[in-house]
Protein backbone atom coordinates (compact mmCIF):
# COMPACT_ATOMS: atom_id res chain seq x y z
CA UNK A 1 0.00 0.00 0.00
CA UNK A 2 1.63 3.55 -0.46
CA UNK A 3 1.63 6.29 1.97
CA UNK A 4 2.50 4.00 4.80
CA UNK A 5 4.31 7.06 6.81
CA UNK A 6 2.58 7.23 10.56
CA UNK A 7 0.76 4.79 9.60
CA UNK A 8 3.01 1.96 11.55
CA UNK A 9 4.58 -0.62 10.90
CA UNK A 10 4.42 -4.08 12.12
CA UNK A 11 7.41 -6.83 11.95
CA UNK A 12 6.92 -10.50 12.32
CA UNK A 13 9.42 -13.39 12.90
CA UNK A 14 8.22 -16.57 11.39
CA UNK A 15 10.50 -18.78 13.11
CA UNK A 16 7.67 -22.19 12.94
CA UNK A 17 7.27 -24.18 9.77
CA UNK A 18 3.79 -25.08 10.87
CA UNK A 19 0.43 -24.29 8.86
CA UNK A 20 -1.55 -22.99 11.65
CA UNK A 21 1.41 -20.88 12.81
CA UNK A 22 2.18 -19.46 9.55
CA UNK A 23 -1.24 -18.75 8.93
CA UNK A 24 -1.39 -16.68 12.45
CA UNK A 25 1.25 -14.76 10.78
CA UNK A 26 -0.44 -13.93 7.70
CA UNK A 27 -3.60 -13.18 8.81
CA UNK A 28 -2.23 -10.64 11.25
CA UNK A 29 0.22 -9.70 7.92
CA UNK A 30 -2.84 -8.94 5.83
CA UNK A 31 -4.99 -6.98 8.38
CA UNK A 32 -2.12 -4.71 9.10
CA UNK A 33 -1.27 -4.18 5.29
CA UNK A 34 -4.90 -3.62 4.71
CA UNK A 35 -4.79 -0.69 7.68
CA UNK A 36 -2.10 0.29 5.66
CA UNK A 37 0.97 -0.39 7.96
CA UNK A 38 4.08 -1.60 6.30
CA UNK A 39 4.66 -4.93 7.08
CA UNK A 40 8.27 -7.05 7.14
CA UNK A 41 8.10 -11.03 7.96
CA UNK A 42 11.67 -12.50 8.48
CA UNK A 43 11.19 -16.40 7.86
CA UNK A 44 13.86 -18.45 9.52
CA UNK A 45 15.03 -21.75 10.31
CA UNK A 46 11.36 -24.38 10.04
CA UNK A 47 9.53 -20.94 9.10
CA UNK A 48 11.57 -20.90 5.56
CA UNK A 49 9.35 -23.89 4.71
CA UNK A 50 6.61 -21.38 4.37
CA UNK A 51 7.99 -19.55 1.60
CA UNK A 52 9.81 -22.61 -0.21
CA UNK A 53 9.11 -23.21 -4.05
CA UNK A 54 7.33 -26.98 -4.30
CA UNK A 55 9.80 -29.55 -5.74
CA UNK A 56 13.28 -30.19 -5.30
CA UNK A 57 13.21 -32.80 -2.57
CA UNK A 58 17.28 -32.93 -2.41
CA UNK A 59 18.90 -29.49 -1.89
CA UNK A 60 22.14 -28.84 0.16
CA UNK A 61 25.74 -29.64 -0.14
CA UNK A 62 26.61 -32.20 2.08
CA UNK A 63 24.61 -35.61 3.32
CA UNK A 64 23.66 -33.80 6.57
CA UNK A 65 21.66 -30.82 4.60
CA UNK A 66 20.27 -33.20 2.25
CA UNK A 67 19.01 -35.70 4.68
CA UNK A 68 17.53 -32.55 6.71
CA UNK A 69 15.97 -31.16 3.66
CA UNK A 70 14.44 -34.52 2.78
CA UNK A 71 12.61 -35.12 6.31
CA UNK A 72 11.71 -31.15 6.72
CA UNK A 73 10.01 -31.20 3.25
CA UNK A 74 7.42 -28.75 2.53
CA UNK A 75 6.13 -25.68 1.11
CA UNK A 76 2.73 -23.43 1.80
CA UNK A 77 0.38 -26.08 0.30
CA UNK A 78 2.55 -28.98 1.88
CA UNK A 79 2.70 -28.54 5.76
CA UNK A 80 2.23 -29.89 9.43
CA UNK A 81 0.20 -28.77 12.08
CA UNK A 82 1.42 -27.93 15.73
CA UNK A 83 -1.36 -29.92 17.13
CA UNK A 84 -3.80 -33.26 16.29
CA UNK A 85 -1.14 -33.29 12.84
CA UNK A 86 -2.28 -36.95 12.99
CA UNK A 87 -0.02 -38.19 10.24
CA UNK A 88 -1.27 -35.43 7.60
CA UNK A 89 -5.20 -35.98 8.17
CA UNK A 90 -4.72 -33.06 10.65
CA UNK A 91 -3.80 -30.08 7.88
CA UNK A 92 -6.40 -31.69 5.88
CA UNK A 93 -9.43 -31.21 8.28
CA UNK A 94 -8.31 -28.25 9.34
CA UNK A 95 -8.15 -27.17 5.64
CA UNK A 96 -11.10 -28.19 4.55
CA UNK A 97 -12.22 -26.60 7.29
CA UNK A 98 -11.04 -23.38 6.30
CA UNK A 99 -12.40 -23.56 2.97
CA UNK A 100 -15.54 -23.78 4.38
CA UNK A 101 -16.07 -20.73 6.42
CA UNK A 102 -13.71 -19.07 3.65
CA UNK A 103 -10.68 -18.64 5.12
CA UNK A 104 -8.11 -18.33 2.32
CA UNK A 105 -5.35 -21.19 2.43
CA UNK A 106 -1.72 -20.30 2.99
CA UNK A 107 -1.26 -20.32 -0.37
CA UNK A 108 -4.07 -17.64 -0.78
CA UNK A 109 -2.40 -15.16 2.00
CA UNK A 110 1.09 -15.56 0.86
CA UNK A 111 -0.20 -14.15 -2.44
CA UNK A 112 -2.79 -11.62 -0.81
CA UNK A 113 -0.28 -9.75 1.50
CA UNK A 114 2.56 -9.65 -1.50
CA UNK A 115 -0.14 -7.69 -3.41
CA UNK A 116 -0.08 -5.96 -0.66
CA UNK A 117 3.40 -5.07 -0.41
CA UNK A 118 4.22 -7.27 2.56
CA UNK A 119 7.86 -7.73 2.38
CA UNK A 120 9.07 -11.64 2.76
CA UNK A 121 12.88 -11.47 4.09
CA UNK A 122 14.10 -15.08 4.41
CA UNK A 123 16.91 -15.29 6.96
CA UNK A 124 20.48 -15.63 5.88
CA UNK A 125 22.13 -17.83 8.14
CA UNK A 126 19.44 -20.47 8.37
CA UNK A 127 19.74 -21.13 4.47
CA UNK A 128 23.47 -21.16 4.92
CA UNK A 129 22.53 -23.79 7.44
CA UNK A 130 20.06 -25.87 5.62
CA UNK A 131 22.06 -25.30 2.21
CA UNK A 132 19.26 -23.47 0.48
CA UNK A 133 19.94 -20.98 -2.04
CA UNK A 134 17.56 -17.93 -3.72
CA UNK A 135 16.03 -19.51 -6.40
CA UNK A 136 15.04 -22.46 -3.24
CA UNK A 137 12.23 -20.03 -2.78
CA UNK A 138 9.32 -18.37 -4.33
CA UNK A 139 9.23 -15.27 -6.39
CA UNK A 140 7.16 -12.92 -3.52
CA UNK A 141 10.66 -12.79 -1.76
CA UNK A 142 12.93 -10.16 -1.03
CA UNK A 143 16.04 -9.75 0.08
CA UNK A 144 18.10 -12.38 1.98
CA UNK A 145 19.06 -10.52 5.27
CA UNK A 146 21.04 -11.45 8.27
CA UNK A 147 20.07 -10.95 11.95
CA UNK A 148 21.21 -7.29 11.94
CA UNK A 149 18.77 -6.05 9.07
CA UNK A 150 16.18 -7.69 10.78
CA UNK A 151 16.78 -5.80 14.06
CA UNK A 152 17.02 -2.49 12.46
CA UNK A 153 13.92 -2.95 10.66
CA UNK A 154 12.14 -4.56 13.87
CA UNK A 155 13.62 -1.19 15.92
CA UNK A 156 11.65 0.63 13.76
CA UNK A 157 8.52 -1.09 14.60
CA UNK A 158 5.86 -0.41 16.70
CA UNK A 159 4.29 -3.98 16.89
CA UNK A 160 7.06 -7.53 16.89
CA UNK A 161 6.02 -10.52 16.52
CA UNK A 162 7.85 -14.12 17.06
CA UNK A 163 5.61 -17.21 15.84
CA UNK B 1 -28.70 8.38 5.67
CA UNK B 2 -27.68 11.23 3.31
CA UNK B 3 -25.42 9.71 0.99
CA UNK B 4 -24.77 8.80 -2.29
CA UNK B 5 -23.26 5.12 -2.84
CA UNK B 6 -20.11 5.19 -5.25
CA UNK B 7 -19.24 1.40 -4.96
CA UNK B 8 -20.57 -1.34 -3.57
CA UNK B 9 -18.45 -4.14 -2.38
CA UNK B 10 -19.56 -7.63 -1.81
CA UNK B 11 -17.82 -9.20 0.91
CA UNK B 12 -20.25 -11.33 2.01
CA UNK B 13 -19.34 -15.45 3.09
CA UNK B 14 -15.69 -13.88 3.49
CA UNK B 15 -13.99 -14.05 6.62
CA UNK B 16 -11.38 -12.18 9.09
CA UNK B 17 -9.33 -10.52 7.58
CA UNK B 18 -10.36 -10.13 4.05
CA UNK B 19 -13.16 -8.01 4.32
CA UNK B 20 -10.49 -5.42 5.73
CA UNK B 21 -8.07 -6.51 2.95
CA UNK B 22 -11.14 -6.11 0.27
CA UNK B 23 -12.17 -2.75 1.66
CA UNK B 24 -8.79 -1.79 1.59
CA UNK B 25 -8.04 -2.60 -1.70
CA UNK B 26 -11.83 -0.99 -2.98
CA UNK B 27 -11.25 2.15 -1.32
CA UNK B 28 -7.78 2.37 -2.78
CA UNK B 29 -9.22 2.49 -6.35
CA UNK B 30 -12.00 5.40 -5.30
CA UNK B 31 -11.94 8.94 -5.23
CA UNK B 32 -11.69 11.32 -1.88
CA UNK B 33 -14.85 12.02 -0.55
CA UNK B 34 -16.67 9.12 -2.49
CA UNK B 35 -18.80 6.74 -0.56
CA UNK B 36 -18.61 2.88 -0.36
CA UNK B 37 -20.97 0.29 0.64
CA UNK B 38 -19.53 -3.07 2.33
CA UNK B 39 -21.52 -6.09 2.39
CA UNK B 40 -20.79 -9.08 4.46
CA UNK B 41 -22.01 -11.48 6.53
CA UNK B 42 -19.23 -11.65 8.84
CA UNK B 43 -19.98 -10.88 12.60
CA UNK B 44 -16.40 -9.62 12.99
CA UNK B 45 -16.13 -7.23 10.53
CA UNK B 46 -19.27 -5.55 11.80
CA UNK B 47 -16.59 -4.40 14.85
CA UNK B 48 -13.22 -4.54 12.92
CA UNK B 49 -14.43 -2.72 9.63
CA UNK B 50 -15.42 0.99 11.85
CA UNK B 51 -12.47 0.12 13.54
CA UNK B 52 -10.25 -0.45 10.68
CA UNK B 53 -11.92 3.28 9.54
CA UNK B 54 -10.99 4.88 12.28
CA UNK B 55 -7.38 3.59 11.77
CA UNK B 56 -6.96 4.27 8.48
CA UNK B 57 -8.06 7.83 8.59
CA UNK B 58 -12.13 6.73 6.65
CA UNK B 59 -15.01 8.17 7.68
CA UNK B 60 -18.05 5.54 8.73
CA UNK B 61 -21.31 7.17 7.58
CA UNK B 62 -23.16 4.16 9.20
CA UNK B 63 -24.00 0.37 9.93
CA UNK B 64 -27.26 -1.11 8.71
CA UNK B 65 -28.12 -4.37 9.59
CA UNK B 66 -30.85 -6.76 6.80
CA UNK B 67 -31.25 -10.08 8.13
CA UNK B 68 -27.92 -11.36 7.60
CA UNK B 69 -26.55 -9.04 5.65
CA UNK B 70 -24.18 -6.08 7.65
CA UNK B 71 -24.40 -3.30 5.56
CA UNK B 72 -21.30 -0.23 6.23
CA UNK B 73 -20.79 2.64 4.81
CA UNK B 74 -17.28 4.37 4.59
CA UNK B 75 -16.42 7.74 3.14
CA UNK B 76 -12.80 8.08 1.69
CA UNK B 77 -10.40 10.27 3.41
Amino acid sequence: MSDVKNKGSVTIVLFSGEMDKAIAAFVIATAAASMSMQVNIFFTFWGLKAIRKEGGLIKGQNWMQKMLNIMNYGHAKKLAISKLNMMGMGPMMLKSMMSQKRVPSLHEFIKTAHALGVKFYPCEMSMTVMGLKKEDFIEECGEIIGAVSYLAKAKESNINLFI
Amino acid sequence: MEFEIDKTLDARGLSCPMPSVKTALALEQMGVGEVLEVLTDDPVSKRDLPVWAESTGNKLLGIKEEEKTIKIYLRKA
